[in-house]
């Protein structure tokens, strides 16, 4: 009952947040933006938070999601529909041809493994300037209307239409995740993060899962970043590099790792605060910085799993 | 074109030096105490500009000697206020506390000393080319080699022969029991990690030297010094320090003849490396 009641309430903010949020002093592109990252953070967190595997280098499955749809729009007169297709079948692909190579490591040199390969990408798109724009980024494109059973959904002006299409997305993801992880394979996972060794005694195929997860969590993270793309009209280096990376992995342990919402309630956070300290300040970085160490020192469990652990 | 080629080699064989003993640093603060140090560069950055500030009053020798020791003696601060609460913790804490750190130390240069370039004077007779034929080995080129060298050498030696070095290597296979025999593994940790920043300070000084200052010259070394730990072998110093100039100059050939692949030529290494080999070149099997 009480966990149909939160999903509830998710669920009627997120459908209503036109609504409420410029009577918070929001804005519609805010609000997406939280979404969407939401939706990075989450898939990161199936990974993280579900199946103890610490990937630093998510920015690269995010970023190809990006790119695959901003190229594919703008270079093959791709549809926004067929243009998040493709980002997320680029990111998924990626993520299946590294994954073997890293599958074997675990802990803090898998991470390292995920975060030095994350660069290439990063580089590719920094390097290739003819095509990806390098270091100014993937402009000179939009997001075209939708059209589905003869009606036409304008997105290129219309800020809450996209937020809806965003949305839409996100509930389908999000979906797709939540039942992932009731499923026997969701517990495998869980059984893997409580203690591999045991799931290994058990008869259960490690190598396999974790790839599965892995693979799960990149597709999700591309169609994030295709959604990203969307949203800006511009696929930015930026979010393919390492950075981006720690900045998703804060946002998860910001919300709280051990909770499904968590993540989501860690960007809200997180982008909120970036998007103040950037207009205040010209030194953001370093109190972005400095909030990652806070966060570190007094707040590991994050918002969520202090409430939890204040409740029991 | 043999001269090119010779050009770049010797290039990449000085930025491998770079490299490498930036990465044993990050290897020996990883190996004893399970910390993936992002701030790395960030010391790196803050030697080379302390060493700046300071050759006005100190010279370039002096700085050389003292800028690295003040970044040791920041970096043993923020190693017992913040990284040695989060030992033997969830290493996602101490990847982002130092990763927070690193975002800190780069925009915080950028602060105090601005964000475009400084040249950094080294003595005349040194930035001086040796012959005419090679125009481009300056004798800050091959002094800065020497340095490094000694540097490893120095490092080795210690390792092998002192009983700090002998503390260090036990504690890297198995902390526990180096603890249970009496040893202060409190302390020890606090020096290993002193070491491991003086390397990356004096890294940033030598580099200041070469290529002068920039807000974020270390950011862009800290991920060739992944590679090369992960291609050297995670758990072996020697490995690092192999991977390091093997890198360097895969880089610096493939710059001569395909400039735009040079960053990603060290990926692509470090694939084929994880393919067949995923404990690295050198590394020991079942550490990883």
């Amino acid at each position: 009952m009480k966990r149909f009641a939160i999903l509830a309430g998710v669920w009627v903010l997120l459908l209503l947040a036109p609504y409420w949020l410029p009577l918070v002093g929001g804005y519609m592109t805010l609000g997406t933006r939280v979404l969407i990252l939401g939706l990075a953070a989450m898939a990161l967190n199936y990974l993280l938070g579900y199946t103890g595997v610490l990937s630093f280098g998510h920015a690269a499955y995010v970023g190809l999601g990006a790119y695959g749809a901003g190229l594919t729009i703008k270079y093959l007169g791709f549809g926004t529909l067929q243009g998040i297709a493709a980002g997320v079948v680029l990111g998924t692909v990626a993520a299946v041809v590294i994954g073997p190579l890293i599958m074997r490591l675990r802990g803090i040199y898998f991470a390292m493994c995920t975060i030095a390969f994350g660069q290439v990408f990063y580089f590719i798109a920094f390097r290739w300037h003819s095509v990806t724009g390098g270091d100014d980024g993937l402009g000179g494109w939009k997001r075209l209307p939708l059209h589905f059973f003869g009606y036409s959904l304008e997105l290129v002006q219309d800020e809450v239409a996209f937020y809806y299409v965003a949305l839409a997305f996100f509930a389908v993801a999000v979906c797709a995740m939540g039942l992932l992880l009731n499923s026997p394979l969701g517990r495998m996972q869980l059984s893997i993060r409580e203690n591999e060794q045991r799931a290994r005694f058990l008869g259960l195929p490690i190598e396999r899962h974790v790839l599965l997860a892995w693979v799960i969590s990149c597709l999700f993270a591309s169609l994030a970043g295709a959604l990203y793309a969307l949203l800006n009209n511009f696929a930015d280096p930026r979010i393919l590099r390492w950075d981006f990376s720690g900045e998703l992995v804060i946002m998860a342990v910001l919300g709280g790792m051990r909770s499904f919402w968590g993540p989501l309630l860690g960007a809200a956070v997180y982008v909120v605060l970036q998007d103040y300290l950037s207009s205040i300040t010209e030194n953001w970085m370093s109190f972005i910085g400095l909030f990652f160490v806070l966060v570190v020192m007094f707040f590991p469990r994050g918002v969520l799993g202090v409430l939890k652990r204040a409740r029991s | 074109m043999t001269q090119l080629l010779l050009f770049n080699v010797t290039n990449g064989l000085i930025i491998g030096a770079f490299y490498a003993l930036m990465a044993l640093g990050l290897s020996l603060i990883l190996n004893l105490s399970g910390v993936i140090n992002f701030a790395h560069g960030g010391f790196l950055t803050l030697g080379a500009y302390v060493a700046y500030s300071l050759s006005r009053f100190v010279g370039f020798w002096g700085a050389l000697i003292v800028a690295p020791l003040l970044t040791v003696l920041l970096g043993m601060a923020i190693e017992a206020v913040f990284i040695r609460r989060l030992y033997g913790k969830d290493p996602l804490y101490s990847l982002l506390l130092t990763f927070g750190l690193a975002l800190m130390f780069e925009d915080l240069t950028r602060f105090s000393w601005g964000a475009s370039s400084l040249p950094f004077v080294i003595p005349e007779w040194l930035a001086s080319p040796l012959s005419q034929q090679m125009f481009f080995l300056t004798g800050y080129r091959v002094f800065m080699v020497a340095i490094v060298i000694a540097a490893v050498a120095a490092l080795f030696l210690v390792l092998r022969y002192t009983r700090l070095g002998v503390r260090i290597r036990a504690g890297t296979l198995d902390l526990d029991t180096v603890s249970s025999l009496g040893i202060n593994v409190r302390g020890l940790r606090s020096l290993n990690f002193g070491l491991g920043i003086y390397l990356a300070g004096l890294a940033g000084v030598l580099a200041a030297g070469m290529l002068g200052l920039q807000p974020t010259m270390g950011t862009a070394l800290i991920m060739p010094s992944f590679i090369a730990i992960i291609v050297g072998g995670i758990g072996s110093l020697a490995g690092t320090l192999f991977g390091g100039l093997l890198i360097g100059v895969a880089s610096g050939v493939t710059t001569v003849y395909f400039p735009s692949a040079s960053e990603a030529v060290m990926y692509i290494m470090m694939g084929l490396v994880l393919l067949v080999r995923p404990r690295g070149l050198l590394g020991e099997e079942g550490r990883v």
